[in-house]
């Protein structure tokens, strides 16, 4: 699953010169929905609340959350498509977001161990989330959408890159 | 240890597990101890020879045993005039008759129903138990430190195994609290990495301690046993030992009054001390302080608006704790030094009850040096570092120990930056340091946000930069409360960039570099977005260069 760079017409946007990103499955945006939905459909009924216990002007409340939830739902396409992780020769490149961009690279010997989790909507289409933990809480590198086969090969393949180049703490 | 069986003393162990059964005879060792006395040096000295050893003998007692002798103390003082009547006859019948309370009443109960023998078995019934109850979780405690584990078993009926690994030893922290201190007793801790993940070796004879923690970082540095043993031996025969009651009592006194910081363990010239009158005034001047004055004046001036006294009494237990840290803090960080020992920078502080901690080489993720406003004239500078490991043991200024140096001048924050990252502040480093501590623009090498940040960065838009030296990457923030943060480039586990809205609309961006949690967060933000680009790929490419390259985690393998 390789795609090009999504063309980006902002000057002042991050770049990198690499066009060549894994992308995540594209059925990872129908789960991103389901779950956006679930939580979604949720808020909004506890935000209308206040309007059924008489509260007059309440409904503007619970619509706000509800137009909030519907714009994040037309995002997400969008957002998933902006996920791509790339291996490079000594270490992981992951990027992610397009409002608010984020690229980290992280050097394979800095591992400390791969988590694989799959949540229920994500079973059911297949998928698992990889998690690559370092030292440092703050990496947080997290490919969500890999189907199953391809998260358990890279998790194979991270642990066997990070074993030849192995580094202290 | 007495009581430790199958364990010849003075005895290299290449080979610890060898059931040699006529070991006894073939061994005339060649330095065959004449007098009993250096065999418990020899012996006292050789933990480290992968055998099982106990702790203190008196552990049980320092641990737990000074509240259940303090127990017995209030006991038999309430109990007193109970003692005389019993001893002395009924002959104090003036004494007014105690009213009514349940512990009399009790007494009086086993009296009347001659039950003072069956109650006198109890009690001692009780003692025994407690005391073999002691007595026994004293000699399952054990533990042996081998070529590349620390491991220490525990408990009597639930029990417990615990095992660190030698190379991931990130210091190893010697606690003497006051009333062990007085004993001649400490707790050597070993901190490995994650939270919480401590062996803890607690109590040891002060003397054991610091052999001990000798022992380990060599084992731990990658040399070889045999200088290990050698070198323990050396160290142990020279510690000579006291004998008898007063040798004993002047042994406890001299170390009493010896200073914090052993003469011998470090050349005069690396070691950096801290000025009394300086911590003073950084204290004075410190943001509590000012929080403290601020609540008076405003007190001050609510009661005269309003008459209102009881508002005194209101904020009294707030200020009584303001009051409270900024003594404890003084008292904690009086005899505070900074040495460099072979195995690592020593940081030492404590007037009765002492601890010093020693970091291996290669130990510290990162190190940042601040000052706030109000120290900028008197040019001090406090030290704080990140490390993988998280110590039981508080800092001197009262929480963990991450603030290396609570205030110092610009001559120690070179000394102490050259004893922490001597790879980094070396003759072309530390100028770099020098300009990222006060300097301002592009001198030095730095690279700083555009103008355009000024919208972000009002006052600091010229001082906010990075630049690298050899080994480190340097993040410079702040006009007002100056900081300058080095990562060393071996220790970076990742890098991030980051960019939202407002950052797009002004062509910026912030660079995370991650290092293990602690005190401090290694980000630049509003830096140029090419600039920050760059740095994104420098820190990624330099680190993994300085990863591949790092030894000093095995700091004597050559």
């Amino acid at each position: 699953m390789t795609s090009t760079e999504p063309h980006s017409p902002e000057p002042g946007r991050l770049e990198r010169p690499e066009t060549e990103w894994q992308r995540v499955s594209p059925k990872y945006i129908a789960v991103d929905m389901i779950g956006t939905l679930v939580f979604g459909a949720i808020a909004t009924a506890i935000a209308f609340v206040p309007f059924w216990f008489g509260w007059a002007e309440g409904w503007i409340l619970g619509v706000g959350v509800g137009t909030l939830f519907i714009v994040t739902l037309a995002l997400i396409p969008r957002r998933v498509r902006a996920i791509g992780y790339l291996l490079r020769d000594d270490d992981l490149l992951f990027r992610r977001g397009i409002m608010f961009q984020r690229f980290v690279a992280v050097p394979y010997g800095r591992m400390q161990l791969v988590d694989i989790s799959r949540g229920p909507v994500a079973r059911a289409f297949g998928l698992a989330e990889l998690k690559f933990v370092t030292a440092a809480a703050s990496s947080g590198v997290l490919i969500p959408g890999l189907p199953l086969a391809e998260a358990e090969s890279l998790r194979d393949h991270l642990v066997a890159v990070a074993e030849t180049r192995r580094a202290g703490l | 240890m007495p009581g430790a069986p199958g364990h010849e003393p003075g005895a290299p162990a290449p080979a610890p597990n060898a059931p040699a059964p006529g070991s006894n005879a073939p061994a005339p060792a060649p330095n065959a101890p004449a007098v009993v006395t250096v065999t418990v040096t020899a012996r006292d000295t050789d933990f480290a020879d992968g055998e099982w050893h106990r702790l203190h003998p008196a552990t049980p007692l320092l641990r737990g045993g000074l509240a259940f002798i303090a127990i017995i103390g209030v006991l038999i003082v309430n109990l007193r005039d109970r003692f005389f009547e019993l001893f002395f006859g009924a002959q104090q019948v003036d004494l007014p008759p105690s009213g009514g309370d349940l512990e009399s009443d009790a007494i009086d109960f086993i009296v009347r129903e001659e039950l003072v023998l069956l109650a006198l078995l109890a009690a001692v019934g009780v003692l025994l138990l407690l005391i073999a109850g002691f007595y026994f979780s004293w000699r399952m405690h054990t533990f042996r430190i081998t070529d590349e584990v620390v491991e220490v078993r525990s408990g009597i009926l639930f029990r417990t195994n615990r095992k660190g690994r030698l190379d991931r030893i990130q210091g190893i922290n010697i606690g003497r609290p006051f009333v062990p201190r007085l004993f001649g007793a400490a707790k050597l801790e070993i901190t490995v990495a994650g939270n919480d993940a401590n062996v803890p070796l607690a109590y040891l004879r002060g003397r054991d301690a610091d052999a001990l923690r000798r022992d380990i970082l060599l084992l731990a540095s990658g040399s070889r046993r045999e200088s290990s043993v050698a070198a323990s031996a050396g160290a142990g025969a020279s510690a000579g030992h006291a004998v008898g009651l007063s040798g004993i009592l002047d042994e406890r006194v001299s170390e009493l009054l010896a200073p914090e910081l052993d003469v011998d363990l470090a050349a005069p010239a690396s070691v950096v001390r801290m000025n009394p009158g300086r911590l003073i005034g950084s204290t004075v001047l410190s943001d509590s302080t000012i929080a403290l004055v601020i609540m008076v004046i405003v007190l001050g001036v609510t009661i005269a608006l309003t008459g209102e006294l009881f508002l005194l009494f209101a904020m009294f237990p707030a200020m009584i704790g303001i009051a409270g840290f900024l003594i404890a803090r003084i008292a904690r960080s009086l005899r505070y030094s900074i040495a460099a020992t072979p195995d690592g920078v020593r940081v030492g502080f404590g007037l009765l009850s002492t601890t010093n901690e020693t970091l291996p080489p290669g130990r510290i993720h990162s190190v940042k040096v601040s000052q706030p406003l109000l120290w900028r004239r008197s040019g001090w500078w406090q030290i704080a570092v990140n490390r993988a490991s998280r110590s039981s043991q508080n800092g001197a200024a009262g929480q963990q120990q991450t603030t290396i140096l609570p205030v110092c001048n610009l001559d120690d924050v070179r000394a102490v930056l050259r004893l922490l990252l001597p790879e980094v502040a070396d003759d072309e480093g530390l100028p770099v340091i020098e300009r990222g501590l006060s300097g301002r623009g592009t001198e030095g090498g730095y690279t700083v946000s555009p103008r355009r940040a000024r919208v972000l960065r009002w006052f600091s838009q010229s001082r906010n930069g990075f630049a690298f030296t050899n080994a480190a990457v340097l993040l410079r923030t702040g006009a007002i409360w100056r900081s300058l943060t080095v990562v060393p480039l071996s220790r970076a586990q990742s890098v991030s960039v980051h960019q939202g809205p407002v950052l797009r609309a002004l062509r910026l961006a912030s660079v995370h570099v991650h290092t293990v949690s602690g005190p401090i967060t290694p980000v630049l933000g509003a830096l140029d977005r090419l600039d920050a680009m760059r740095l994104f790929e420098d820190v990624a490419t330099l680190a993994l260069r300085a990863a591949q390259s790092d030894t000093s985690h095995r700091w004597r393998q050559q």
